[in-house]
């Protein structure tokens, strides 16, 4: 199959139907479905595996996250098919630019849950090695990692190499001028990049026409002279299929594409977010119906590729994913203070050095009087605070703290 | 678009306990209704009513033509601010966290700032852009920037910054009223801190500096998150016989000379404390000007204690960031004190 800049996905003026080739119930389309083809059932049945998977590991974080264990989580639930998909099109060697939303992402490309939840358990801004696993930092500031991907990208090409780079963007997040610009950027240097987009319908509670009076996000490819395709999001043979084509035709040369997948954020946009404010749980139910993983599991089942014992399989290795990330997840958070200072910069700074030395000094003299206060249980009423400073007039200790700092 | 106040006048209410959140809320809503020019648009500042529920309620009470969800795009948001302010409305926006302001970077920088300058005084841009800033929230990387000094460095913008739920409301009507550009800075742990208040109340002018308690051995200048920690130091420092005025800045831009000055000329000793990094801080400014205008007066080097010289670090590390009254009393102790 090609993917082809004069036969846009959408040919309706108006509610056009996004690209599938499963539907949602579970019925492989018979309609020509521009060109693609169904993914083999072995392929199908990958994909179902991973899915199921994902979710589980969604449902724990967020479980976790309900329990305290993690600052924040922005599930993915509902959106497995686009998320597995867009993992599943790249190689090895290829480029993953995720957003906050992604972590199942992460997973399906092989990054321990502990080293994704990093992160959102508060420990470091992110915690897994990015170079191992070619997965750039899960970005929040909505939108930068597509031009991040795209100049990846470019200079994969710069260099003759077959790397391509795939960003993953929120529907919201394309209102950002940092969207157009990478689109502009991509379709300009020609670069090996596929743009991803996950329309879940809201950027936490703004529904996506108060984003955008067009028809579809995958419309606007066209101005910037790209392919763009409007596919059912929920549908991972369709994402799958679109998202592999358009990954195979950045490496051979034929520049990048953007694709929307229809979807629905099931979840709330976070754990501090209250989404009866904007929607109601009818709204919730109708893309419940739509479920990405029923359907696979329907269509799956129908052609005789899922039986009761494949099933058995998924479900424990989904359960036996859950219970090592609870198991992580409850251990307790190791983190040294004095990280804080060591990558900042490439070249040492004595300013830094100071402001560690600072620090170390001044735990140094907390874990003392700890150690103080434990010994003499009498004074263990004191507050720690009080006996730190018996008279700031005299604190002498402070010799050792850096002035720079204080 | 026709603006009309279809709400009741503002009228007095009742005492209540309110947080800072609520305050600013009453602060937008009764400049609304007092004044049908004013307008209000961001990320889910609609039927959400703000992340923070800042603007909770607006929506309901003012409708899609004065209250509205904006396209996903700082930039856009405060440079469509800028023509409606041309064209006589009186937008107040919002940048839902400190570090989702940068993409406004260049409307802020180069028009917010400029534009009266630029055009002999002919333009006025009266904006407020309220900024949800600073740490000690448990937030996730991006959500606990300290972005003052970005805003402070540029001519043409008035930065405030309340510590309390009083003066958030007070200061929010003025910052509304004002014809410059206002950004106001949110300190977001702060949000949820109660007071006891019948609306409308009105606090010191807020461009002033304000001491919050009197002493006589230290000046202790804060604003924003800091003023409950410089607080709470000079509380712990009656313990040890030391004696701290506590000063709460407000305005950061412009900043009073006089209150600040007049009690450092008492205590003869200063000292400045924020969260934001150190290295060409905002307390830079306050330790070089107080400098040069009460050298004579100081029995001390002005010191300055702030965060570390590093990004704002991740939940289980901010502990060690943030300036503490242990942290602040130690720094006093390394002054020669006679
Ligand atoms: C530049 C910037 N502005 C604002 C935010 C705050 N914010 C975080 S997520 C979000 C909504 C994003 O919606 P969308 O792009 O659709 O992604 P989703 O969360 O639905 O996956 C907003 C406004 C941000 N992270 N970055
Ligand atoms: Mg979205």
């Amino acid at each position: 199959m090609s993917l082809n800049v004069e036969t846009p996905i959408v040919s309706t003026a108006s509610a056009p139907q996004p690209l599938r080739l499963i539907d949602d119930t579970g019925h492989a389309v018979t309609d020509d479905a521009g060109g693609f083809t169904l993914p083999d059932a072995d392929t199908l049945l990958g994909l179902y595996r991973q899915m199921v998977v994902a979710r589980r590991f969604d449902v724990q974080v967020t479980a976790l996250t309900r329990q305290g264990r993690l600052a924040t989580y922005p599930s993915a639930l509902g959106q497995e098919a686009c998320e597995i998909a867009a993992v599943a099109s790249l190689a090895p060697g290829d480029w993953l630019f995720p957003t906050y939303r992604d972590s199942i992402a992460l997973l399906t490309r092989g990054v321990k849950p502990e080293d994704i939840l990093a992160s959102f358990r508060g420990e470091w801004h992110s915690g897994y090695d990015q170079y191992e696993h070619r997965i750039a930092p899960q970005a929040t500031p909505l939108a930068t990692q597509a031009l991040h991907a795209v100049g990846l990208a470019t200079a994969s090409k710069l260099k003759r190499d077959s790397t391509v780079a795939l960003a993953l963007l929120g529907d919201g997040a394309t209102s950002e001028g940092d969207a157009h610009e990478a689109f502009n950027f991509a379709a300009v240097w020609q670069a090996p990049v596929v743009f991803v987009v996950q329309n879940n319908q809201f950027a936490i509670s703004v529904p996506l026409d108060k984003q955008m009076h067009c028809r579809t996000i995958a419309d606007k490819a066209i101005g910037y002279g790209m392919p763009g395709f409007y596919v059912d999001g929920n549908d991972v043979a369709a994402m799958y299929a679109v998202t592999s084509a358009a990954v195979e035709r950045a490496r051979t040369g034929g520049g990048p594409t953007l694709v929307e997948g229809l979807t629905y954020r099931m979840e709330a946009h976070t754990n501090s977010d209250d989404p009866s404010r904007y929607r109601t749980a009818g709204d919730v139910e109708v893309w419940r119906r739509r479920d990405p993983i029923e359907r696979l599991e329907t269509y799956l089942v129908s052609i005789g590729a899922l039986d009761d014992r494949v099933q058995a399989s998924i479900r424990e290795e989904a359960e036996d994913l859950a219970a090592a990330t609870r198991e992580c997840m409850t251990r307790p958070v190791q983190v040294d203070p004095l990280e804080l200072f060591d990558h900042v910069y490439a070249s040492p700074r004595p300013a830094l050095a100071e402001q560690r030395a600072f620090l170390s000094a001044e735990l140094a003299e907390h874990a003392a009087l700890a150690d103080q206060a434990s010994a003499t249980p009498s004074s263990s009423t004191t507050p720690p605070s009080s006996t730190t400073h018996s008279s700031s007039t005299t604190h002498s200790s402070s010799t050792t703290h850096s002035g720079a700092h204080a | 678009m026709t603006l009309q106040s279809m709400a009741p006048p503002v009228g007095a209410r009742p005492p209540a306990a309110l947080t800072m959140a609520a305050a600013l809320n009453a602060a937008i809503q009764d400049s609304m209704r007092d004044d049908p020019t004013v307008v209000l648009f961001g990320e889910d500042v609609g039927p959400l009513g703000g992340v923070f529920r800042v603007t909770d309620g607006l929506y309901a009470e003012f409708g899609e033509t004065r209250v509205s969800d904006s396209p996903l795009a700082e930039s856009g948001i405060v440079g469509t601010a800028i023509g409606m302010a041309i064209y006589g409305l009186r937008p107040v926006v919002e940048m839902q966290f400190d570090a989702f302001s940068y993409p406004a970077f260049e409307q802020i920088v180069s028009h917010l700032a400029k534009m009266r300058n630029r055009t002999r005084g002919r333009i006025s841009l009266p904006i407020v852009i309220r900024i949800p800033y600073a740490g000690d929230i448990g937030g996730v990387e991006h959500h606990s920037d300290s972005s003052e000094a970005y805003w402070t460095a540029t001519p043409g913008l008035t930065v405030v910054s309340p510590s309390n739920p009083a003066d958030a409301y007070s200061m929010l009507r003025e910052a509304i009223a004002s014809d410059d550009p206002v950004i106001f800075m949110e300190p977001k742990s702060r949000y949820w801190m109660k007071a006891e208040l019948a609306l409308p109340v009105q606090t010191a002018p807020m461009n002033t500096a304000v001491v919050l308690r009197e002493g006589t051995d230290v000046t202790l200048i804060a604003y924003g998150p800091t003023v409950k920690t410089a607080l709470a130091t000079a509380e712990l420092a009656t313990a040890e016989g030391l004696s701290i005025e506590v000063i709460d800045l407000r305005s950061l831009s412009p900043f009073d000379d006089a209150t600040v000055g007049a009690s450092l000329r008492k205590t003869s000793r200063a000292a400045v404390v924020h969260e934001a990094a150190q290295f060409g801080g905002y307390g830079a400014e306050v330790a070089a000007r107080l400098t040069e205008r009460n050298f004579f007066h100081l029995a001390a080097p002005i010191l300055r204690i702030t965060g570390f010289d590093i990004p704002y670090p991740s939940p289980k590390l901010e502990e060690y960031f943030l300036p503490t009254p242990d942290r602040i009393l130690a720094a006093l102790g390394t002054w020669e004190w006679s």
